[in-house]
């Protein structure tokens, strides 16, 4: 298990233990975190799973696929941190990850 | 006083609701009664990773526990519910409880659509609807068992292209003279058909199937006048709306319960969300869907006017298949007569299917190409007008298109 802080955009933060080898999408819409729609079930497919990661932790995380890159063009308000949680698998290296949603995802 | 709910059916649409409900503001108890043993849970990746056995029971659950506690949402699962009693404003439980609500949700999705021919009843006839059926197929699943599938439309074939991976020998037979008829256009069609033939899949269109042949047990299936043996049979015709709690109730079914733009029923009081209803599309007409995206969108307005915001439903329907490592994605419903524009080239496993209905798009079929899917979804949304010529341009970027 990892705990992960999820920070909606009013500023709200949920923390939630994700198991290891989930997705950061799946443990957040498991709980309840509002801000992830992940329409596809977490194919890297839709693009409406978008999440900045927090600055201390964008190098630590594995790369992002060409197909996450292609997804994410169609993710609204993106930047160099933004990911798409689906495609992120937790570790517990992770533990104490922090990433904040998007205003909206469509 | 806060309101009293009750949601019958424990699927995508009842866990889309306490969510949305809450998330709107609505603060009453929420009871959710569910007829299998578990929690809401998704059923696309049954007939997909949980077949395949690359996925855990456990991730099929829509929400943790964690989530209906904090949610403050009862669960009472393996229940039966017997009747709803309007006048009363209680649904009756098959074990004789009786629970009130002051606005109730009907979730309550499909049922199979079972074969009716000589030997229908046989062991070894298999149909795909729940974590049950799935690891009851699974245990026969072994490499080199025959299967017989019946019908070539998402199921069947989502199940074939699993089976043909496992190292089973597999037969689809479907009566429509290509595979997803309903669902995909012909190109699509052709597509697909041709994957499942490299993949040793063998196709028997325009064959319906007259019996399942055996002794107790499936040793054949006879279609189009010739006897196949077989060793397992997996049927994967359709479903039928679960509407009698409603219709026993004098609530309208057409196929479907009838609601309204908000999710409502006739009844003030009930709202109904999901496979299990008819609303009128987009489009104009009355339509009964059977995905997960009216599942989430509908029980959202239901939520959205039960919590006294109401709102009218018109998103763009989408739908999804995997078979092999093909991602299909469709959005918008086409029609006959659209214009058809083939965007990509399918012998490069990655294309798309345009329909354009008086030069507006109004679906989109993606065979690998997300992008052209969520183009097209957006495009569709926005009633917008895209040239054929460009469409059909593989080398104009599908975002600089609009």
């Amino acid at each position: 298990m990892a705990k992960i802080t999820f920070i909606t955009h009013d500023g709200k933060a949920h923390v939630v233990e994700i198991a290891v080898g989930w997705s950061l999408m799946e443990g957040a819409v498991k709980n309840g975190v509002l801000g992830i729609d992940a329409d596809c079930g977490g194919a890297c497919a839709c693009a409406t799973c978008h999440v900045y990661i927090d600055p201390a932790w964008t190098a630590s995380l594995p790369p992002k696929a060409d197909t996450e890159e292609a997804m994410l063009d169609f993710a609204l308000v993106t930047s160099p941190n933004s990911r798409l949680s689906c495609q992120i698998r937790v570790t517990s290296d992770m533990d104490g990850l922090i990433v904040r949603l998007p205003v909206s995802q469509h | 006083m806060s309101e009293r709910l009750i949601i019958v059916g424990a699927g995508q649409a009842a866990a889309q609701a306490v969510q949305s409900l809450r998330a709107e503001g609505f603060d009453g108890p929420i009871t959710l009664i569910g007829d299998e043993a578990w929690p809401p849970y998704q059923r696309p990746p049954l007939s997909k990773a949980y077949l395949l056995g690359s996925f855990a029971r456990e991730r099929l659950f829509l929400k943790s526990d964690q989530f209906y506690r904090e949610s403050d949402c009862t669960l009472i699962l393996g229940a039966r519910v017997a009747a709803i009693h309007r006048a009363e404003k209680t649904v009756e439980l098959a074990d004789g409880r009786k629970l009130a609500f002051d606005k109730l949700l009907l979730t309550t999705g499909t049922r199979v659509r079972r074969l009716r021919c000589p030997g229908a009843d046989l062991a070894g006839v298999h149909y795909l609807r729940d974590i049950a059926d799935v690891d009851g197929l699974q245990a026969v699943f072994r490499p080199g068992a025959r299967i017989a599938i019946v019908g070539g439309g998402y199921i069947g074939l989502e199940v074939a292209a699993v089976a043909a991976k496992r190292g089973l020998d597999v037969t689809v037979f479907e009566a429509m003279d290509r595979l997803m008829a309903r669902a995909v256009s012909g190109p699509v069609s052709d597509f697909f058909a041709a994957e499942h033939e490299k993949s040793g899949v063998k196709l028997k269109l325009r064959t319906g199937v007259e019996a399942i042949e055996g002794d107790g047990r499936v040793e054949g299936i006879k279609a189009g006048g010739q006897a196949y043996p077989a060793d397992i049979v997996l049927v994967g015709i359709g479903v039928l709306p679960k509407d009698e709690l409603a219709t026993r109730a004098g609530l309208a079914s057409q196929d479907g319960i009838v609601v309204d733009g908000n999710g409502r029923t006739g009844d003030p009081a009930i709202f109904a969300a999901g496979d299990c209803t008819r609303h009128i599309g987009r489009e104009g007409t009355a339509i009964r869907l059977e995905c997960v995206q009216n599942a989430i969108d509908q029980a959202r307005h239901c939520a959205l006017a039960i919590a006294g915001k109401p709102a009218s439903y018109s998103e763009v329907p989408w739908f999804w298949s995997d078979q092999y490592d093909l991602k299909l994605q469709i959005a918008g419903l086409a029609r006959a007569g659209d214009q058809i524009v083939l965007r990509g080239d399918p012998a490069a496993r990655k294309f798309s299917v345009f329909h354009l209905r008086g030069g507006i798009v109004a679906a989109v079929e993606a065979v690998n190409a997300a992008p052209d899917y969520l183009a097209g979804r957006k495009w569709i949304a926005d009633g917008a007008r895209i040239a054929a010529e460009k469409l059909a341009d593989p080398s104009i970027p599908i975002k600089q298109m609009a």
